[in-house]
């Protein structure tokens, strides 16, 4: 069975529709990329997907079975949707050991003693050669960009999702910076987790290998292929994949 | 010190000179001291069985009382019932209190003591439902163990008749005095209970004392005086209130609280106000502070319908320093009119002041402060900071600062932010699995988490529960 299966999904804000019908489906352990120009509406998909309350979203969308759109934004998460911020809000005062201890209560089900949850944050940190200190700071609040990223693959890592959304991944970041991320993706994901990874570059893919690469364009995907694709993406950029698309209407 | 200015800028101006916002407030005269009476207050004396100069001070304090208006700005006042009062001052003993019943405590307080989780005798003590508070003995022992440091820990009705010459020698004179305000000549006609605490030079006070222990006398809370001496060297911490809501009939509460500082001394005054919402709290707290000397305001006010309290600290003495940190919350129908005021008299002297406010469902937050530089007031250093959330449209939150510098090279900061709760920051956390509720009161417990760490740990255990409490069905 899909893990994700999202059919005509039509996404509009301030009465302005900026994804105009996408058409996905990802299995279980698939590793997807979306591509496209700023303003293509990959990020739109995304946050739609985790339930923002700015969009109205029309067609369908199913995760593990179940409707997705008549979900609340904390009830997908608690199914097992992550969605990685390009760039995610501070929350002053509130540490992040103790949102995410929140987090994962809400997550799995069942209360976590703080013991029990320093143990599995230690671990995790440990996996991502985290600072433990870093935890004992409030969430984003004064971090730099690196380290936004850095905290939003720590929450991905403790929280275990199904499917994880990672948008404009490589926004902030040097390429040295960028491929350390993959690795550490990589590194921290379980073999069932899916990922769906919003990115301009395809350098990205070298840690992770995409199953599907989608090309998005005003709000639509205008092409899917393998691996492969991407590397054309680059060679050629986007142009080449526009009239290719257009050709082939 | 600048006498001069201190005569200009002085006592009885501190409140007088505060700006003017609102209408002016005039409670006409209808109400006007029905049952305040000049025989109530030799009442009230007798029966405490009162030296001669407290009742002087009672009599005079009640002509400054009668021939003083009520403050011409701030928070609406006009139906503050004046009759209501006398009612309540009970001087009989004991034996004459008549406690609240149960049955008629309002399912609100009682759903909350629930949640909280206060035990049974103490819900009712906090109702009002009992006039004894069962930790008569903890108090006991706490006092012998201070009784040995040469600690003095009573109320104040006592300390009048233990410890006359210090009492007499402090008590609304150079701190509050009955002219400062109506409200404080009110306070000095009628007031009752309180706790009185004198600190040796040199000794510091191992654990807080806390006033939760003592408020087992009757008339407890109405016009209470809070009269606090830290003697040179010396080191203490007081505590006062609770975050439990505390449910009163009392129309009106009008403490008073005078604290001294000696050289280099340190005193923390701690107070959590969670008056049921048909309250005015209307508080006069004031601080000497001395040479080098520390003084620590940490509040919270959560309940009471309309509060007017700005803690006040006078730096005297060069090198004094003041902190002021507050948490204000304003909830349907409550007014929270509170701040902060320091006078710099002396060079060298420092302060800082953190107001953090939140209003919602309609409620009104202001902060007004104060901040005065004496002209030879030299290398003073302030900083102000003032923020405030916004929880819904309906709610309403002002600022209203005013600086008076008068010393060439003063250093003063002042940083205020006034802020909605964002969709996108709610989306975040809803986005981990957080539902509404419970994200918006943690974007509230991180913003007062600056304050609330001051807070003992019991405290601040309470005071997070009750915001979290505040914040259900705040989310639309």
């Amino acid at each position: 069975m899909e893990l994700l299966e999202v059919k005509n999904l039509k996404v509009s804000a301030d009465g302005k529709e900026i994804v105009k019908g996408v058409t996905l489906s990802v299995q279980p352990g698939e590793v997807h990329v979306i591509m496209g120009q700023n303003g293509s509406g990959k990020s739109t998909l995304l946050n739609a997907l985790a339930g923002h309350p700015k969009y109205k979203v029309e067609g369908e969308a199913n995760f593990s079975g179940k409707s997705l759109l008549s979900m609340k934004p904390h009830e997908r998460a608690r199914a097992g949707l992550f969605l990685a911020f390009q760039s995610p809000n501070e929350v002053p005062g509130v540490t992040l050991f103790s949102f995410l201890r929140r987090a994962y209560v809400a997550r799995f089900g069942r209360e976590v003693s703080v013991a029990e949850f320093e143990k599995i944050m230690s671990e995790k940190m440990r996996l991502l050669g985290m600072e433990k200190s870093f935890a004992e700071r409030g969430v984003n609040e004064g971090f730099s960009g690196g380290e936004k990223k850095r905290s939003e693959m720590l929450q991905l890592a403790v929280l275990e999702p199904k499917l994880a959304m990672l948008d404009e991944l490589d926004s902030g970041l040097d390429v040295d910076a960028l491929s350390k991320i993959a690795d550490t993706i990589a590194k921290i994901r379980k073999s069932d987790t899916s990922l769906i990874i919003v990115t301009h570059y395809a350098r990205i893919l070298k840690g992770l290998k995409a199953d599907r690469v989608h090309v998005m364009r005003d709000g639509k995907i205008i092409a899917s292929g393998k691996g492969e694709l991407a590397a054309r993406l680059e060679e050629k950029g986007y142009s080449w994949i526009a009239n290719a698309a257009s050709d082939a209407e | 010190m600048d006498e001069t200015v201190l005569k200009e800028y002085g006592r009885d101006a501190l409140l007088r000179d505060a700006p003017t916002d609102d209408a002016a407030l005039h409670v006409g005269h209808k109400a006007h001291h029905t049952g305040l009476t000049i025989d109530i207050v030799k009442e009230i004396s007798e029966v405490k069985n009162e030296p001669d100069w407290m009742r002087e001070h009672r009599l005079k304090s009640f002509k400054i009382f009668e021939s003083k208006p009520l403050p011409a700005w701030g928070p609406d006042l006009s139906r503050l019932d004046f009759s209501a009062i006398v009612g309540f001052v009970r001087p009989k003993g004991k034996e004459n209190i008549q406690p609240n019943k149960w049955d008629d405590v309002p399912d609100e307080i009682k759903n909350t003591f629930e949640r909280l989780g206060i035990p049974e005798a103490e819900r009712k003590f906090l109702a009002g439902a009992s006039v004894q508070y069962d930790s008569e003995v903890l108090y006991k022992s706490l006092r012998k163990s201070m009784t040995e440091l040469g600690v003095i820990f009573t109320d104040m009705d006592s300390a009048v008749r233990e410890h006359p010459e210090i009492v007499k020698k402090y008590f609304m004179n150079k701190c509050v005095p009955a002219s400062d305000n109506k409200f404080a000549a009110l306070h000095g006609a009628f007031w009752s209970g309180g706790s009185f605490v004198y600190v040796p030079a040199g000794v510091k006070v191992p654990m807080p004392l806390q006033i939760y222990f003592m408020m087992n006398y009757p008339g407890f809370g109405q016009f209470e005086h809070t009269l606090i001496i830290a003697e040179e060297g010396a080191q203490v911490q007081y505590i006062e209130g609770c975050s439990a809501p505390h449910y009163t009939k009392d129309s009106m509460h009008a403490a008073v609280v005078e604290i001294f500082a000696h050289k280099n001394s340190r005193v923390r005054y701690t107070s959590i106000q969670n008056w049921s919402t048909n309250v005015y709290n209307l508080n006069t707290k004031r601080a000497v502070v001395y040479d080098d000397a520390v003084m620590e305001w940490v509040g919270g006010t959560l309940g009471s319908k309309t509060t007017m309290l700005y803690p006040c600290s006078m730096l005297m003495g060069r090198g004094a320093r003041a902190e002021h940190l507050n948490i204000a919350v304003a909830g349907a129908g409550q007014v929270k009119d509170n701040g902060a005021k320091v006078f710099h008299m002396a060079s060298d002297t420092s302060s800082k002041i953190v107001s953090k406010s939140i209003c919602k469902e309609g409620g009104v937050v202001r902060y007004r402060g104060k901040l005065f530089v004496a002209k030879n007031a030299l290398r003073v250093k302030s900083n102000v900071r003032c923020d405030t959330i916004i929880v819904d449209s309906k709610s309403k939150a002002e600022t209203i600062p005013v600086m008076d510098v008068r010393g060439k090279d003063a250093v003063i900061g002042h940083e205020a932010s006034v802020g909605r709760i964002s969709e996108e920051q709610l989306f975040y956390l809803m986005s981990r699995g957080i539902d509404a509720e419970e994200a918006l009161s943690l974007v509230v417990r991180g913003f007062i988490e600056p304050i609330v760490k001051e807070l003992p740990l019991e405290y601040a255990v309470e005071m997070n529960r009750l915001i979290e409490m505040e914040m259900e069905g705040s989310v639309g």
